[in-house]
């Protein structure tokens, strides 16, 4: 409200001039306020006024609102809190290197393999540009790459990879590329299910301990929550239908709508494979209670133990169950070790859910002439048996190593046949048998010890003390250094 | 108008036994049964090829940049292709290449791209590599920005007529609603102040919160450039209103004369209010201007440092194959290289644009004045039996049956005039560009002489 002084109008007389000057005044501000509250308010309170002079506004500094990002986008940028990202933050610090950096933080929080690299780099550099660049007539044709191709992924592509997956999946179950769609890695995978097959709001039930990165994944921009179903060493971390049940009627009574149930199998971070018995309770389950299954098998081909893999495709082919509920995930970055190519696939029983991702596919596809370098190398047989059986020894010698140099310091491990890690029982070295116990350990492993391994907490463990180490990028003679700096730990900590 | 279409779901019945989906998953927010794509699927089953199947549906939909491809070809087959592979270290670079999936992306490829801009508007402004995030895709760009600026059921004004995947790209996962900003051809379609405060008003009547105005710069489909001053009051209305400002400029390296082209970063560059640039976001892709749509990159610009976090963390969703990256670092880096393909494909679409204009005035049928881009938007309001939207969709369905052109309706756009429609010219041999003209000049003449003989 702008004030105007009215001038004293000039009166003759003292009294006049009083009253001469008072009453106008009065006046004037009566005015003011009836003309203020017949204005209509602003629009919006922030607005500035419009002015001519643009240079003017835009140096008005101060004045201007910032202005901001949508509710949702406040936490993304957050920085996290959970270990598990502070541990990967913190290893490029100072990471370790056998040659440059002996005392570096050593990295056993990614689950990555470089095991087969050289079988990898071998095939890269005798096909790389042939597959990508090669056309009908043997001539590069630039439009065989550059073009717009379907966003679920050529033909070619999605041919190959049930190829593949029927491959290494054991050979029982096979794959039908139109039930397929490849995105561009596992990540956008999971979230474009979230998207299909859970509201606003909804939630997967999900067995823990779990992968950290799928509180991510799944509640960044979906809004779907997630609800553990917590699982026990005496278990060895193998979910049950008790559990699930009892997971599914609390969210009931919370006024919670379940949509589904969400599980990796290889287990990440646990390594254990799901027996046909357990994945046939889960699909009896889910369909007693109308919902879906996401079975994430990202692992399938990093199986090195004995016990044999079972893909969920096999069960929900098996005729016994109402299969549209079962959707499946997989991926190149653990099995052929290419995170950087970015290669994931959907595969669902469920038509409309192949129709819808298939259309969402335009926010996460993969370029084409990585397209053609995968079709070629998913369809060279020879050299997926020699890399399969090489990549499933190697882990197998490694997670040997490792195991039997943490048995020697008296660490157990949990029972594990398949992922790029074990899940490590460290509560023998916990000062207090709690979280708190635990997040201690972490950091003094992360300090002092120097190495990043992924605590129980992250993963929502409900049992104090386990961690995940990923093995899979260590040399063999990494591995007594890592196992030195454990006991040495145990023994500062001991004193 | 804009608002998201809803499919009713069918009732969940948990006796049925059959799962249910998400809104998302049944809603028909993806457009895809709108004319814009139903032409696709009618040039599908049917394409037109020059030896095999000359009088199929010729594509005139798809704004597709094959026109400079020759010059792409020859570099990627002589310049060194093993090293552009894997980047400068050649095949041991597979290494890195293999592994690296860091959703800040490879530095090398993020100063390409920003040279790669900065060479495009002439060095009239300058991009800072850490603040491009690269997604797959403008597509995914434009998504992700609509996610971090606006909340479910908030708006973005749009100026008509608009690009139709907008309705998808913006609207479907994010839940944000377009409130369009009308424009018509009483000023070439340019962006009014008083079209965006009313289009403001509107939104606010509906109790709906404004968010931000996203442009396209050169304009998808009218095929020209936004003014500087269009441009200006533009900046100063979100000022005012205190809303963001989007501009995808992804035709930006396909203006026939570079000088007639402002980007949003000329004018911000001469800011130093951070309150006034934080709100200034551009979105670029190598899909139109360098003609790859196959290779999936794309790439948010934000002057805002919480909006660049924020986008990078969300792009795991959307990263470009490091492999990708790695080819194009070296390309894209290649400054002679770059600089003659600016200039050669500026050139021949100039050249497609004259002949295409030129072709339809001799058949009687006029375009409005274009600068830029892969298409022409052309005026055949005087053809309409009826001078509405069915009308429109009418003649669109003769000229796509009897001429087999596919071309996209205005409506498609949410054009406000009825009448208008997208000539894209650049995804054809010149060969095929002559034959689409010559049955557009038939067709002409049969009309003609139809109304001699009835007058």
């Amino acid at each position: 409200m702008r004030l105007i002084v009215p001038l004293r109008g000039v009166i003759q007389g003292r009294g006049g001039l009083f009253v001469g000057s008072l009453i106008p005044c009065c006046l004037f501000y009566f005015l003011q306020l009836y003309l203020k509250r017949r204005r209509p308010p602003p629009s919006d309170p922030t607005e500035l006024p419009r002015t001519s002079s643009r240079t003017n506004l835009f140096s008005r500094g101060n004045s201007i609102g910032r202005v901001r990002v949508s509710s949702r986008a406040v936490p993304v940028a957050k920085p996290s809190d959970s270990p598990y990202y502070i541990g990967l933050e913190r290893v490029k610090t100072d990471p370790y290197n056998r040659i440059t950096n002996t005392d570096g933080i050593i990295q056993l929080g990614l689950a990555e393999s470089t095991l087969c690299f050289d079988l990898l780099q071998r095939w890269m550099s005798e096909n790389l540009m042939e597959s990508m660049m090669q056309s009908d007539d043997g001539e590069f044709d630039i439009s065989s790459i550059a073009m717009y191709k379907p966003f679920e992924g050529l033909l070619e592509l999605r041919v190959a990879f049930a190829d593949f997956m029927s491959r290494i999946m054991g050979g029982n179950v096979s794959f039908d590329p139109s039930n397929m769609v490849i995105t561009a890695g596992g990540t956008p995978a999971i979230e474009v299910l979230a998207f299909c097959l859970a509201d606003h709001g909804n939630a997967f039930l999900i067995p823990t301990p779990y992968y950290p990165g799928f509180d991510r994944d799944i509640k960044f921009r979906t809004g779907v929550e997630l609800i553990p179903v917590h699982c026990r060493s005496s278990d060895n971390f193998t979910v049950t239908v008790s559990a699930l049940e009892q997971a599914l009627n609390q969210a009931r009574k919370r006024g919670s709508k379940v949509s589904g149930i969400l599980f990796s199998n290889p287990s990440n971070p646990v390594g254990n494979i799901l027996s046909r018995e357990t994945l046939q309770d889960i699909l009896r389950f889910a369909q007693e209670k109308n919902i879906h299954v996401i079975s994430d098998e990202i692992f399938a081909g990093s199986v090195y133990g004995d016990k044999e893999f079972v893909s969920m495709a096999e069960i929900a082919g098996s005729g016994e169950f109402d299969k549209s509920r079962v959707h499946i995930i997989y991926g190149l970055s653990k099995d052929l070790s290419i995170p950087g190519f970015r290669a994931g696939v959907i595969y669902s029983f469920h038509e409309d859910v192949v129709n819808a991702a298939k259309k969402l596919m335009r926010f996460s596809s993969v370029p084409v002439p990585v397209q053609r370098i995968l079709i070629s190398l998913l369809s060279d047989v020879r050299f997926i048996e020699e890399y399969m059986t090489a990549h499933r020894q190697r882990i197998r010698d490694k997670h040997i190593r490792f195991v039997e140099g943490l048995k020697q310091l008296g660490i157990p491990c949990a029972e594990s046949g398949g992922g790029l890690y074990c899940w490590v029982d460290m509560s023998s070295l916990l000062t207090s048998y709690s979280e708190k116990g635990e997040l201690e350990l972490f950091e003094k492993l992360l300090t002092a010890a120097k190495i990043n391994a992924t605590p129980g907490t992250a993963c929502y463990c409900i049992e104090p003390g386990w961690f995940r180490c990923c093995f899979t990028a260590l040399a063999d003679e990494d591995i007594p250094v890592i196992m030195e700096r454990i006991r040495q730990l145990r023994e500062s900590s001991r004193s | 108008m804009g608002l998201p279409l809803m499919m009713e779901r069918s009732s969940n019945n948990n006796n049925n036994n059959v799962v249910e989906l998400s809104r998302v998953a049944v809603s028909d927010t993806h457009g895809e049964d709108s004319p814009y794509f139903a032409g696709w699927k009618a040039y599908d089953e049917n394409p037109y090829d020059e030896s095999h199947n000359p009088s199929g549906v010729i594509q005139m939909g798809l704004a597709e940049n094959q026109v400079s491809f020759d010059l792409l070809e020859t570099y990627l087959e002589k310049k060194n292709p093993e090293g552009s592979m894997w980047g400068t270290k050649g095949a041991p670079g597979f290494r890195e290449n293999a592994l690296f999936q860091d959703y800040h992306g490879l530095k090398t490829f993020r100063q390409a791209m920003a040279s790669f801009m900065e060479q495009i508007r002439g060095g009239k402004a300058r991009f800072d590599p850490d603040r491009i995030v690269l997604t797959a895709g403008a597509t995914a760009a434009n998504e992700l920005l609509t996610f971090i600026l606006a909340d479910p059921n908030d708006a973005l004004l749009v100026p008509t007529p608009y690009y139709p995947g907008f309705d998808r790209d913006l609207r479907w996962r994010t839940g944000v609603k377009i409130v369009p900003i009308h424009c018509d051809s009483s000023n070439h379609f340019q962006i009014t102040p008083e079209a965006l405060e009313s289009a403001y008003q509107t939104a606010r009547d509906a109790n709906i919160r404004v968010r931000g105005v996203l442009i396209t710069n050169p304009s998808n489909p009218l095929g020209a450039t936004v003014q500087k001053k269009v441009l200006e009051d533009l900046l100063d209305f979100c000022v005012r209103k205190n809303i963001h400002l989007v501009s995808d400029e992804i035709y930006s390296g396909s203006v026939f004369h570079a000088s007639e082209f402002t980007s949003v970063a000329e004018i911000v560059e001469n800011i130093d209010d951070v309150s006034v640039k934080e709100r200034v976001h551009i979105v670029y892709s190598l899909s139109k201007d360098l003609g790859l749509p196959g290779f999936r990159v794309g790439t948010i610009y934000s002057y805002n440092d919480n909006v660049v976090r924020t986008a990078r963390r969300m792009s795991s969703f959307t990263l470009v194959s490091s492999q990708t990256q790695h080819m194009l670092a070296s390309m894209l880096s290649d400054e002679e290289f770059t600089e003659k393909y600016i200039r050669i494909n500026r050139e021949r679409l100039r050249r497609r644009y004259e002949t295409i204009v030129e072709g339809l005035k001799k058949a009687g049928i006029e375009c409005l004045k274009g600068n830029a881009g892969l298409f022409c938007w052309m005026n055949l309001g005087f053809l309409l039996e009826k001078k509405t939207k069915d009308g429109e969709l009418q003649l669109w369905d003769v000229i796509l049956k009897e001429l087999k052109l596919n071309i996209s309706p205005g409506s498609s756009c949410h054009c406000s005039e009825v009448g208008w429609f997208r000539v894209c010219f650049a995804n054809m041999s010149e060969n095929t560009l002559e034959i689409a003209l010559k049955r557009i000049h038939e067709f002409m003449d049969r009309r003609r002489r139809k109304e001699k003989m009835i007058n």
